[in-house]
């Protein structure tokens, strides 16, 4: 196709019909993808008397331009970004190390029967998490409290006088849902990391192993290095994966001052009068990290998707 | 004929740390002798390990990994299975009794309308919007791989949906839906097809003019699956994208010389070459259908009615509000859970046979 010269009608023209509707068809999906967020956008900077004159889609200028449910939505939204930074980031990480640790050990570590586990970790992932929900939930608020207590006060019972009592506030709870999302991101993590790892070619592996280098060193200077790319593919998509959670935020944090995001836009549209500038608001303020991640780093989210 | 396998083994191993010993080790000691005598105790010890030194030395890697998701993935639903066989219930986190196990919850579910109407939505949510998600995102993949310009653009745009939680793509779809003034229904007007659609769709014994998506049993379930559509096709497209790029271009070649049609090449050269990618797509695309509790509870609360009720929300409304049922909600957890082994275990089978584990 010849573009550098010649009006943009002759080019046109040159393309021909079909491929025109061709480019048609793929700017109706563009609308299509993007309208219900350019609708929120657009909503969120309206007055009431704008939102109510207007058709959704239209953009308020002027008068009926209004940040007053931006401001609204971000006040109520703030706190729950900083928990789902403080939780999503180290549980991202704590993920992607495992992960990556697990794949070494069970790719390029070649041994009988690691098949086996390879299965048990990859269905891990397709579990629905319905199906662990209820043991979680004792688990964090009986078992391990009674645990972690009873420990503490056998060994350090000369300083606590067996009256430490494990601390049950919302940061607490916040540091458990950390825990609880990199535990669950480790099968998907290891998936991604063994499919890269299997291409890595065996001849540097072996000819480090017969340098007598560690199973450790070899990992530390050879596949490490040669995986950052695969990390932050990794890191991308996980991040998204913990910070877009609801279930597991709904079901281990209960104290109303420590709540992640999206548990905040919960609340925020779950009001029996909806205002929609307001919860526009909140769904883009909610979707603005990942949506910035996805922006600066799509290549890396699709990699992770595809595999 | 365990015993006379062990016996084969270590007479094997023994063999091989003979050979090991004599030529290479030799060799050594001429260059440079003490490391070599460590070696050979190393070269012995490892010989002597009832399993291969492998294992062994690869498992300070993956053995923390897999004990800490293996508690939490396996060892949770184990649990989650007996706490399912008991009667436990109420406000106490300590309340389950061990020693009395039955099946009565199972039972009950058999029994439990709102359990067959939640199985009913499962499953027509996961066959429709699978397929749909399918279709769209393959008749996606093929339009983009025509060599267009913007490629980049196009792709990162259509999958965008995807980066987004489901709560918030269920609240940008109750404004798109709401019935006064969101924007399927604007968009309706515009076209003058509201009355008409009013009167196709509308149930029986409900006076409305005006369409109300997410309330009326005939759309809703419809309506959530349209936008899920939207959410993840995107995610399809990226996967026969893949696919489709994987296919040598002599294909297409060949087919042109034989003078096919683009739309005959497709469907009868290009597309039946895309199982493998419709196979995984769909078994991905399946669990995030058994896992929409997001959407449907940031669209209706842990009570979204008998038309949009699957066995997620349902699991969640039975253990975790009103008068927790903790049984009774792992009873429908195993449930959910046997339905997505059938959906995987096939699929994991498959992949093993083909050797792509």
């Amino acid at each position: 196709m010849s573009t550098s010269t010649g009006s943009p009608l002759s080019t046109l023209r040159e393309m021909g019909a079909r491929r025109i509707g061709l480019y048609l068809v793929l700017l109706a999906g563009i609308v299509f993808y993007l309208i219900p967020v350019e609708t929120a956008v657009a909503t969120m900077f309206k007055t009431q008397q704008a939102f109510t004159a207007t058709a959704p889609y239209v953009p308020a200028l002027g008068e009926g331009f209004s940040v007053s449910s931006a401001i609204r939505a971000w006040e109520t939204l703030r706190p729950g970004l900083v928990d789902s930074m403080l939780m999503a980031i180290p549980a991202t990480i704590l993920s992607a190390l495992f992960g990556s640790l697990a794949a070494y050990g069970l790719t390029t570590i070649d041994w009988r029967g690691q098949v086996a586990v390879v299965v048990l970790i990859i269905a891990g992932i397709f579990i629905p998490y319905q199906a662990v929900l209820v043991p979680l939930t004792t688990f964090w608020f009986q078992i391990w409290p009674g645990l972690v207590t009873g420990f503490v006060n056998t060994v350090f019972g000369f300083v606590t006088g067996g009256n430490w009592a494990y601390p049950r506030s919302g940061n607490v709870q916040l540091i458990q849902l950390t825990i609880t999302h990199a535990a669950y991101g480790i099968p998907i993590c290891t998936l991604l990391f063994r499919s890269y790892y299997q291409a890595i070619s065996d001849e540097m592996i072996e000819a480090a192993r017969l340098d007598g280098a560690t199973a450790f060193s070899i990992y530390k200077n050879i596949i490490f290095p040669l995986s950052l790319p695969m990390f932050a593919v990794t890191l991308i998509y996980q991040f998204t994966q913990v910070y877009n959670d609801l279930l597991f935020a709904l079901v281990l944090l209960n104290d109303p001052n420590t709540q992640v995001a999206t548990q905040r836009l919960v609340r925020l549209t779950g009001g029996v009068q909806q205002d929609f500038t307001l919860t526009m608001a909140g769904a883009v303020i909610a979707a603005l990290p990942t949506l910035l991640v996805y922006i600066f780093f799509g290549e890396q989210f699709a990699k992770g998707v595809a595999e | 004929m365990r015993e006379i396998l062990t016996r084969l083994r270590t007479a094997g191993a023994r063999l091989r740390s003979a050979a090991r010993r004599t030529a290479p080790t030799d060799d050594k000691v001429a260059t440079d002798g003490g490391t070599a005598v460590g070696e050979r105790r190393r070269t012995a010890l490892r010989d002597r390990l009832p399993v291969e030194w492998e294992l062994v030395e690869s498992s300070p890697f993956w053995l923390p990994p897999v004990v800490l998701a293996g508690f939490f993935v396996y060892g949770a639903i184990f649990w989650n299975a007996i706490i399912s066989l008991t009667d436990w219930e109420g406000l106490s986190l300590s309340g389950a009794d061990y020693s009395d196990l039955d099946v009565e919850m199972y039972a009950r579910l058999l029994g439990d309308g709102a359990f067959w109407q939640a199985t009913q939505n499962t499953i027509v949510l996961l066959v429709v919007f699978t397929l749909l998600c399918l279709v769209v995102g393959l008749l996606a993949a093929i339009l983009i791989d025509q060599q267009i310009r913007f490629e980049n653009t196009f792709r990162t745009i259509y999958l965008l949906p995807m980066s987004l939680s489901f709560v918030v793509t269920a609240t940008m779809w109750a404004w798109m839906y709401n019935a006064r003034n969101g924007v399927i229904n604007t968009f309706l007007r515009l076209l003058n097809l509201e009355g008409l659609l009013v009167t196709l769709l509308k149930p029986e014994a409900i006076n409305a003019t005006v369409l109300q998506w997410l309330s009326w049993n005939t759309t809703a379930l419809p309506a959530v699956i349209f936008a899920l559509l939207w959410q993840f096709s995107g995610y399809a497209m990226v996967v026969f994208l893949a696919g489709l790029r994987a296919i040598p271009t002599e294909h297409y070649e060949a087919a042109r010389v034989d003078g096919a049609s683009t739309v005959r090449m497709y469907m009868r050269v290009i597309v039946p070459q895309l199982r493998a990618s419709a196979v995984s797509a769909s078994v991905v695309l399946m669990v995030f259908a058994l896992k929409a509790f997001d959407f449907i509870f940031a669209l209706r609360g842990d009570q979204p009615g008998a038309n949009l009720d699957i066995l997620a929300t349902m699991m969640y409304r039975e253990a975790f509000t009103g008068g927790n049922e903790w049984a009774y909600g792992s009873a429908i957890a195993i449930v959910l859970f046997v339905l997505a082994l059938l959906i995987i275990a096939p699929y994991l089978y498959s992949e093993y046979r083909r050797g792509e584990l």
